[in-house]
């Protein structure tokens, strides 16, 4: 048949241009297309997170002059130290005090703040928002000043309600306290721009609902509010955690790391010890210490949400 | 269950807008009524007002004998059934139905057996363990209304509980509603812009505008004696014609001339009613029911006959309804689907002036 005879005759110069087909048809795919306009971010946390990540752990493998692999005689080293034990005890004292205070405190700003009307809204919003928006090296330093032993601010407002002097960055817990203070007054605007979003989700009829069902202002909380906005809380307290985990500008800034190296957390021990003291392979070995925790926290929040959503499906 | 007293009812926004403008209304026990009115006339304020969800600024709303003005919502003893139906989304339908009874500490036995009853009566037994996501519109409606039934209330409100379902639905879910009134003859309140959910439902209609009741009546009675042109117009479907007409004397009898040559008779009951209005120039108001094809066994005096031609004609299937203007007013007419009418083409019309209205254009009171 004449059409076969085409076809047939066809063949061998189709042979050619097949492969040029193939390969733009292999352009034209839209996974393809997706991968080529991905590949900037690919690349780029490649060579910031994935390279970085990966020489840490290859650095903490190494001995102090980075001469000679000793394998995990690093991660044996620090563990049978009281000073890093105190670090690891320190830095979850000091992540899970702050995101549980950031957390109620915004979620109470954020309620405040729904209350007020629009208009005004606005403008609290905006200057509740301050803290968060000021980089918290400089804001840090503000804070440094107001605790400062002999021209503390605070000490002075203190004195005139007849309060005796507090050594804020001198005395142990108070120093604890001084940077989750500060980590607090920092961290809290998120929080609270996080729950105001989640509060404006909810539909006001669910209230009224509830209302109506007999409950008091306190049972609509407990009953709608919290369980509307539970996804949220555990997403900004699992993100909250591993930004506070590994905060490292308060601790720097305000107390050093002291008094006696009390106040130190992951981030800021491994740079005392990499960096001040020149021991690199420790000081990632310390850094590397923050993966286990935070994967054991992440694991656990992210199961409840995934829970939830399945539940609600 | 109770009765319900709106005496002198306001309700004032800031800026002093006012969305209900001093009504009164009594609801007696048992009874079904409807709130009816086009959207922003006050209805869904008013229930809202009685619901306890916005404050009165003035009057007062009396249930079950007892002034409720400063009563939080919790304490009037009534249940709502909202537009979205408001279910908790994190909560199973049993737990949706039981929470009312939970929160005020009904026994667990007692709740179960509520719980399970109104189940029952709403046929939706096998979805208690169900998430409100995963129930169509017309389920998540019956839970709304088992919510309701489960507290045993005072009285029931609605607001507007079926706009957001499809026709076939709305239809089956308004059947369903009035099923569950009968059967547990709950004072209900319902609100809704539907005039045909009104007709259908209530015991009596509660026609609202602009912030005032306009008329309160049943069902019928709204549909053939309609006080004001807006329930004229606005109880029907379609709603009825409205043509400019002079009433005069001819003879002992009365017409109604809309042109030289559309004059109608006024039959004879209604001369006495009419006549000090005689010289007057009225809307003369007639329902598209009332305006039909000539019936050859039809003799009765009241009936005249006219020709017009149709500019536009609609077959719904059960009826047919023809356009025409007279006077650059558009007329419609509601034809047996039998007849055989065609756009342009002059069609014999008969109206049964027994049905029509006189409206005073002055004060848009049915005279």
């Amino acid at each position: 048949m004449a059409a076969d005879g085409t076809l047939v005759a066809g063949a061998p110069a189709a042979a050619g241009s097949g492969r040029a087909n193939t390969m733009q048809r292999f352009a034209r795919r839209r996974s393809t297309i997706a991968f080529l306009m991905a590949l900037p971010l690919i690349a780029l946390i490649g060579g910031l997170v994935v390279y970085p990540a990966g020489y840490a752990m290859w650095l903490s493998t190494l001995n102090r002059r980075m001469t000679a692999n000793i394998g995990l005689g690093n991660f044996e080293i620090l563990l049978d130290s009281d000073t890093f034990w105190m670090v690891i005890m320190q830095s979850c004292i000091f992540a899970v005090g702050a995101v549980i205070a950031k957390a109620l405190i915004g979620f109470w700003l954020a309620h405040m703040l729904h209350h007020i009307p629009a208009k005004g809204q606005r403008k609290w919003r905006g200057m509740l928002l301050i803290p968060w928006v000021i980089p918290p090296a400089l804001s840090t330093l503000g804070w440094w000043w107001m605790f400062d032993p002999s021209y503390s601010s605070i000490n002075w407002l203190l004195n005139i309600f007849a309060v005796p002097a507090v050594p804020w960055l001198g005395e142990p817990w108070w120093a604890r306290f001084s940077v989750i203070l500060v980590n607090v007054w920092y961290g809290s605007p998120f929080f609270m721009i996080m729950y105001l979003a989640a509060l404006k989700s909810v539909p006001d009829q669910l209230y009224e609902a509830a209302a109506i069902d007999g409950a008091t202002g306190w049972q609509g909380l407990r009953y709608v509010t919290l369980p509307m906005m539970q996804n949220i809380i555990s997403i900004t307290v699992l993100f909250s955690l591993i930004v506070t985990f590994a905060n490292y500008d308060i601790v720097r800034v305000l107390t050093n790391g002291g008094p006696r190296d009390l106040t130190q957390v992951f981030a800021s021990y491994a740079f005392q010890v990499g960096i001040l003291s020149g021991n690199l392979p420790r000081g990632a070995a310390v850094s590397l210490f923050m993966f286990p925790v935070l994967a054991v926290f992440a694991y656990f929040i992210l199961r409840g949400i995934n829970r939830r959503n399945k539940e609600q499906m | 269950m109770a009765q319900v007293h709106l005496r002198k009812v306001v309700k004032e926004y800031e800026g002093g807008v006012q969305a209900v403008k001093g009504i009164d209304l009594d609801i007696a026990d048992h009874e079904f009524v409807v709130l009816v009115g086009p959207s922003g006339c006050g209805k869904s304020t008013t229930l809202r007002m009685i619901a306890g969800l916005e404050e009165i600024s003035g009057g007062e709303i009396d249930i079950g004998g007892t002034v409720v003005n400063d009563v939080p919502p919790r304490d009037r003893d009534i249940a709502m059934v909202f537009q979205n139906y408001a279910l908790y989304p994190h909560m199973t339908v049993y737990d949706n139905m039981a929470f009312g009874l939970t929160l005020r500490k009904f026994d667990k036995g007692e709740i179960k057996r509520r719980v399970e009853n109104a189940a029952k009566i709403l046929d939706i037994g096998m979805l208690l363990d169900r998430k409100p996501k995963a129930l169509s519109g017309g389920q998540r409606q019956r839970v709304a209304m088992g919510r309701a039934i489960v507290r045993d209330p005072k009285v029931f409100l609605f607001d507007e509980p079926l706009s957001n379902l499809d026709a076939k639905l709305r239809v089956q879910m308004r059947t369903e509603i009035k099923k569950v009134h009968q059967t547990v003859r709950t004072t209900t309140v319902y609100v809704t812009h539907d005039q045909v959910e009104a007709m259908t439902l209530a015991d009596r209609v509660v026609v609202m505008n602009h912030g005032k009741i306009e008329q309160v009546g049943p069902p019928q009675e709204l549909y053939h004696h309609p006080k004001t042109r807006f329930v004229a117009g606005f109880i029907g479907s379609p709603s009825m014609n409205f043509i400019p007409a002079r009433l005069e004397e001819v003879g002992s009898g009365l017409v109604v001339r809309m042109t030289d040559r559309a004059v109608l008779p006024v039959p004879a009951a209604r001369t006495a009613r009419y006549a000090p209005h005689v010289g007057r120039e009225l809307l003369f108001g007639i329902r598209p029911e009332h305006l039909t094809e000539p019936h050859p066994n039809e003799h009765r005096p009241s009936i005249a006959h006219f020709e017009a031609a149709p500019e536009v004609v609609e077959p719904m299937g059960m009826e047919t309804l023809l356009h025409f203007w007279v006077e650059g007013h558009e007329i419609c007419a509601r034809f047996d689907p039998a007849v055989e009418v065609a756009p342009g083409k002059l069609a014999a019309m008969a109206v049964d002036m027994d049905q029509m209205h006189l409206i005073d254009p002055k004060t848009d009171l049915v005279l």
